[in-house]
């Protein structure tokens, strides 16, 4: 690990000004993911800015009947809590699906948005990857591929995005509150927080210097089934192949977001207007346009079965 | 076989490259020197509690918690496994909740409090988790069982303290210890001697006895 020096801060404003002053500052929070890659060296920030002691470990409820989750929400914390296993059950079975009871008792709400890919030529410190070091190629593309994205992937990068608690808040339509270093906030969708990589994929978020996660607000309770299908490699404590977070109303419409297929959460608004029409339509336009390799094109097959069996469990 | 003049030619371009990346490194270097505050410290003194006793420590900040424990304060029970967070080898208590050691780092701990498996029993005075799994030999090697048995006896809490797993089939009914309960709770804990079905056993055991 490189050396570093460090400071915990007790406001948000100070958070956000410590992380834009130092060239090379990142936050942190549970640090599950960013102290893995600061031992491999993936990450080497020269500053940390610990902002456990922010206080935004609360739950509350907002104006509109939705739910304003502090970012330093631990995982479990999150998925126990009385409100979001009776009205957002989805979210609380995807953050149940991902990880081990001892990540998730530190992992945070916004830490698991903003975690890195878990391909194995990111780790690989002795191989290529445009993620980690830009311009030095992809190994992935020729490469153990079997975990890593089909869909929004690019000749510079095909990693996957690894959280099941993204595709929960992408598909439950979930709001990312920020503040940036000069004091103002700001409301991202999920939807627009990741980017796709292009020829660029070591930048993954929107998020700029400095820029903080306060909050993730949930909008009023959705209703319907809440469902999250997960299909790994192992029963417990893998990353998905594919992993589908439905919400199915009662009249058969609804919405879809699809983990482990993509660098983000994976929906298509338009894909979930074929809900009635089955499995096979809404898939076929969630995928257009997918670039497998020969070792992942199984996802495609595997995305239209998952789902088929959520809508299945769906009218149960 | 390679003639002596390539051999020469290649070990140049290396000691040349090997410069250049020198020369980067140091460029570097200097620029972080001169936008941060000249020499930020990079050792910083943490309070914590371990086992209920107070330890004051003055740390490099990349210092894990777990080399804390096992290096700074010689609580060698809690074991490095992976280092990654992968094994469960590391697990501790903090605040009575577990955690990986080895992906936390000690000077964000400070005013908690620690417990390792050397707070949980001792040998004339075994906590009733380590007695169930001596009783149900839920060890080959041993090098898992400390994490194991910190593990267990957190996750038993989660459970009482009606927090749900992957397998809980119903999010609103209270968790139940039920032994598909415990093995999907105890996964993040590895045993490469493949005693987990005498683990379940021990840990079962014990849930019965507090219930």
């Amino acid at each position: 690990m490189r050396a570093f020096s460090y400071e915990r801060v007790s406001s948000i404003e100070a958070a956000a000004r410590a992380a834009a002053a130092t060239d090379g500052a990142k936050f942190i929070a549970g640090g599950t993911n960013l102290l893995d890659l600061m031992k491999l060296e993936i990450e080497t920030p020269t500053h940390l800015v610990d902002v456990n002691g922010l206080g935004l470990d609360r739950i509350e409820a907002t104006r509109e009947g939705g739910l304003r989750i502090g970012a330093l929400v631990r995982n479990t914390d999150l998925a126990a809590d009385e409100r979001v296993r009776r009205d957002y059950a989805l979210l609380s079975r995807a953050l149940l699906a991902g990880a081990s009871g001892q990540l998730r008792n530190r992992a945070t709400t916004a830490g698991n948005l903003l975690q890195r890919t878990r391909c194995p030529y990111f780790y690989d410190t002795n191989q290529p990857c445009n993620k980690r070091q830009p311009g030095s190629g992809c190994s992935a593309l020729a490469g153990f591929s079997r975990q890593l994205a089909v869909v929004g992937v690019s000749d510079a990068c095909i990693a996957s995005h690894p959280s099941d608690m993204a595709v929960a808040m992408r598909a439950l339509d979930a709001v990312v509150e920020t503040v940036r270093a000069d004091g103002t906030t700001r409301s991202i969708p999920m939807g627009d927080l990741h980017r796709l990589p292009g020829d660029t994929p070591h930048i993954e978020h929107i998020l700029e210097r400095g820029e903080l996660i306060t909050a993730v607000v949930l909008p009023k309770p959705a209703g319907g089934k809440q469902i999250y299908r997960k299909v790994r490699d192992r029963a417990s404590y893998a990353f998905a192949l594919v992993s589908v977070g439905a919400v199915v109303q009662p009249d058969g419409t609804g919405r879809v977001a699809v983990g482990g297929i993509a660098p983000k959460p994976w929906r298509d608004e338009a894909a979930e207007k074929e809900l009635a029409n089955g499995a096979k339509a809404v898939a076929a336009m969630l995928l257009a346009g997918a670039r497998p390799t020969e070792q992942n094109a199984f996802k495609l097959t595997l995305v239209e079965r998952a789902l088929s069996a959520v809508l299945v469990e769906a009218k149960g | 076989m390679q003639s002596p003049g390539a051999l020469e030619i290649s070990r140049r371009d290396l000691l040349a490259a090997s410069a250049a990346t020198v020369t980067v490194v140091s460029a570097h270097s200097l620029g972080h020197a001169q936008t941060n505050a000249s020499t930020a410290p990079q050792s910083t003194k943490v309070t914590f509690t371990v086992n209920d006793e107070r330890r004051e420590l003055q740390l490099d900040n990349r210092t894990t918690l777990l080399d804390a424990l096992r290096e700074h304060l010689h609580l060698t029970g809690t074991k490095k496994g992976c280092d990654h967070g992968q094994c469960g080898a590391c697990t501790v208590l903090i605040e009575g909740r577990r955690v990986n050691a080895c992906l936390t780092l000690a000077i964000m701990h400070e005013g908690d409090s620690i417990t390792t498996l050397e707070g949980l029993g001792q040998p004339e005075n075994l906590h009733p988790m380590q007695a169930a799994f001596v009783k149900h030999d839920g060890f080959q090697c041993g090098y898992c069982t400390p994490g194991q048995i910190c593990s267990s006896v957190a996750m038993l809490d989660e459970i009482k303290a009606n927090i749900p797993s992957h397998v809980t089939v119903d999010l609103t009914a209270p968790a139940e210890i039920t032994p598909a309960e415990i093995r999907e709770r105890m996964s993040g804990n590895i045993c490469r001697c493949g005693a987990y079905s005498n683990i379940v056993e021990a840990i079962t055991e014990v849930a019965g006895r507090k219930a």
